[in-house]
């Protein structure tokens, strides 16, 4: 019996540890086109919205727009070619990096300094990033064009936002555009289904490529097509805007005192479907970059 | 009417019988909340539950249901410490008799009426019952804390191989003293700011503010509460098994005032974290490092005691290192009860530890997620192992013998300790694989996990089955285990 046993941990043990190997990435994926256009801004009435699990009474001030969907891949990578061509961003070995002001800094306990110079934007080489760098310039892998971009930091995010004319949202700006004004927990109503958000487990069709963690779905891909015999529910918010649920995590704008970490909403590819509930808030320091996190912008109105 | 009659006397009127109904309330909980999450969401499980039994699982109540739920099974699981400290510290028969009943009561009215408002609808009534229960389980734990009174003459001791004052009082008795003490007060450490929160409805789970750098009074009383109460019922364990195991002589001696301080270093450490902050967890670490140092003193007591009662079953004189081994690994349940305790120094102490020394370096460098999954790993390994072990003396008290007792010990052992290890890897994948390579690894963590789980799972089924079976028998365990009724005889046994 208790040799039995031993044998068994044993072989536990080599499961573990063979579960440790590099996985094999796919350099390609197949295209799908979901017909929605990722270029296109959603404007979101000024005025009260329930914020937060409590369901908070709260209010934006002013009109603002955003994205109907997160930053693709494409998009991302023309913007980044001419901050490149432009020199505002320079290749430092893996790392792609850009200039930012800092951070104010009060000293607290387990505060980390975010000082004046240039920080990570995105790792230039790396598995997960959708990217093909050739030595002159970032290309969308084929079939990821219209895919989230990933592996991007805060300050990569911000970066783009503010080259495109744009800035990242704020928290509220995030949740009123996530959930309306009626406090849903869903961008679509308070009840998920696997086919209306890319989620951990969720059996899209790209859990093929990387598990039940799955990979990224194009943008705008929950619209209640049909892909390859796959079919999707319609899954937008109150004002039209896709993947506020799912897919990956967004940067959002607020830097808080004492603390440097920025928040990131919405859920991704790679967590429980409780995560992509509106009010569900992550947060790490704006260095870190991930294939989960990903971003869209907001921009004032023009009077 | 008299079958009736007599099972019922039996399940709520002896020790076993009360632990037997706890642990059997537990599993049925445990077995149906088990499918509304993890794999058995993934199966697809949760979605056929919802359908059938009328569950109403609105989003936003989601925090609220599982404190609800943690509360139901904590409550169950103080329930059953309660009743072996009962039957096993000296006190009145009258005193044993009102704090069982009292938190019996308490506890099935929390469990039924708690688990029914957060699961299926909201009928604030049963709110109230949920809240009556546990307050039934604060007034048996006052009851307790009288009993256990330290310095009464009839509980002072002469036996010198006895951990005791000069004045004669048994620090073994003082020890399940501060910690009932203790809890009491942690209660109310939680009841105040829950009564705020829960009077409003504005439930939130602990590890969802970790990184807030301004936590209110009340939030971070709540946290300080969930520490030490999963403390305090692992300190209440370790007392119970020093009784199981006889504990006496030289290491007692040592053990008992080390337990004495740390749990009221802990305890006060805790309580500190509202005003001070920045130092609370220092103190926390200070009165850990004591109640760890007894409870390793319990383990050496205990092994020397398992080998050398099999070697004199066995007969021999002079074993040598290898012979000590088996004869400790004989008995799989007596064994478990201990080695559980030693694993949690690598499952939850090691990690605990490594998370806090390395929290800037490594720990805030991941997502909050990331952290988050630790946070709730660590202590759900804790409360895990705590389960085991109470599976363990409850399964030796039960009089597993021969094969069933092997299997039975083994299969909990093995299983538990899988589940656990690979949690532990869980917690910490970062360490050993990027977040892109990380998908196997948690593919292969979980399934694992699920394995150990199911395991011991099956055990304790196979156990409650087989207790079940024997209720329908006319001359079975059941019958014998009623004398303990007079709980004298149930002391006696355990001191064999």
């Amino acid at each position: 019996m208790k040799q039995v046993l031993f044998v068994l941990l044993l072989l536990a043990l080599a499961l573990m540890l063979s579960a440790c190997a590099a996985p094999k990435l796919p350099a390609t994926v197949e295209p799908f086109s979901t017909g929605v256009d990722p270029a296109s801004w959603v404007r979101i009435p000024a005025g009260p919205f329930l914020r937060g699990l409590h369901a908070e009474p709260a209010k934006i001030e002013t009109d603002y727009e955003i994205m109907l969907t997160d930053v693709t891949n494409a998009q991302y990578a023309v913007v980044l070619n001419q901050a490149l061509a432009a020199g505002k961003v320079k290749i430092d070995g893996n790392k792609l990096v850009g200039y930012y002001p800092g951070d104010p800094f009060k000293g607290l306990k387990h505060e980390v300094k975010i000082g004046v110079g240039d920080w990570l934007y995105l790792p230039v080489r790396e598995a997960g990033l959708h990217l093909a760098y050739d030595g002159q310039t970032f290309a969308a892998l084929p079939g990821f064009e219209n895919h989230p971009m990933v592996m991007v930091s805060w300050f990569g995010a911000a970066a783009y936002c503010e080259a495109v004319g744009a800035r990242l949202p704020t928290e509220d700006e995030w949740e009123k555009a996530a959930r309306g004004s009626d406090g849903r927990a869903y961008p679509w109503g308070d009840t998920l289904e696997r086919n209306q958000a890319n989620y951990y487990s969720s059996r899209d069709i790209f859990e093929k490529v990387l598990g039940s963690q799955g990979d990224t779905t194009p943008v705008g891909f929950y619209n209640g097509q049909a892909y390859a015999g796959y079919q999707t529910l319609k899954a937008v918010s109150p004002y039209g805007l896709y993947d506020m649920a799912g897919n990956v995590w967004q940067w959002t704008a607020n830097i808080y005192e004492g603390t440097h970490y920025r928040t990131m909403r919405g859920g991704s590819k790679a967590d429980y479907g409780y995560n992509l509930r509106t009010w569900s808030r992550n947060n790490a320091r704006p260095d870190y970059y991930s294939p989960g996190v990903g971003l869209r912008c907001a921009r004032d109105v023009k009077k | 009417m008299a079958f009736l009659r007599d099972r019922i006397s039996f399940l709520f009127r002896s020790t076993k019988g009360l632990v037997l109904v706890a642990i059997a309330l537990i599993a049925l909980a445990t077995a149906f909340f088990g499918f509304l999450s993890g794999p058995m969401e993934e199966f697809g499980v949760r979605g056929f539950m919802i359908r059938n039994f009328g569950l109403q699982l609105d989003p936003a109540q989601r925090e609220g249901r599982i404190i609800i739920l943690y509360h139901t099974l904590a409550m169950a699981v103080v329930a059953i410490e309660t009743f072996f400290i009962t039957a096993l510290v000296p006190m009145k028969k009258s005193e044993q008799v009102r704090i069982n009943l009292t938190i019996t009561a308490g506890y099935i009215t929390s469990l039924v009426f708690g688990l029914w408002f957060a699961y299926f609808g909201h009928n604030y009534v049963f709110h109230g019952l949920f809240i009556a229960g546990q307050v039934l389980i604060f007034f048996a734990g006052v009851m307790l804390t009288w009993a256990l009174w330290p310095w009464r003459k009839q509980y002072l001791t002469d036996d010198p191989q006895r951990s005791r004052t000069p004045g004669g009082v048994d620090l073994e008795r003082v020890a399940y003293f501060v910690m009932a003490v203790a809890t009491l007060g942690s209660v109310l450490f939680g009841a105040v700011p829950g009564s705020l929160f829960g009077n409003g409805f504005e439930a939130f789970l602990a590890e969802d503010i970790i990184r807030q750098v301004e936590k209110t009074s009340l939030e971070l009383a709540i946290i300080g509460h969930l520490h030490i109460m999963l403390t305090l019922i692992a300190v209440a364990l370790t007392l119970i098994l020093s009784r199981a195991f006889d504990f006496k002589g030289r290491l007692h001696k040592i053990a008992m005032p080390l337990m004495i301080v740390g749990t009221l270093i802990i305890t006060g450490g805790v309580w500190a974290v509202v005003p001070f902050e920045a130092i609370a967890h220092i103190i926390i670490n200070v009165g850990s490092f004591p109640v760890l140092i007894a409870s390793l003193l319990l383990v050496f007591y205990g092994w020397k005691q398992i080998a050398e009662r099999r070697l004199l079953e066995q007969h021999v004189a002079q074993p040598n290192l290898g012979r000590r081994l088996r004869a400790l690994l004989g008995d799989p349940l007596r064994f478990g009860m201990l080695w559980q305790m030693v694993y949690m120094n690598f499952v939850v102490t090691a990690v605990g530890i490594f998370m806090a020394i390395q929290l800037d370096k490594i720990i805030r460098m991941w997502p909050a997620r990331e952290e988050r999954i630790g946070l709730t790993g660590h202590w759900h390994v804790l409360a895990g192992i705590i389960a085991t072990i109470i599976l363990l003396y409850y399964a030796d008290l039960s009089g597993l013998k021969g094969r069933a007792r092997q299997v039975f010990g083994w299969l909990v052992i093995v299983g538990s300790d899988l589940a656990f290890g690979a949690v532990a890897l869980l917690e910490t994948r970062r360490l050993y694989v990027s977040e892109i390579g990380q998908q196997s690894l948690t593919d292969t963590a979980i399934l694992l996990t699920d394995i150990g789980l199911a395991t011991v799972l099956l055990m304790l089924g196979i156990l409650m089955g087989w207790r079940l079976v024997d209720l329908f028998r006319k001359k079975g365990r059941w019958t014998e285990e009623f004398t303990d009724a007079q709980m004298g005889e149930f002391k006696e046994e355990v001191a064999k």
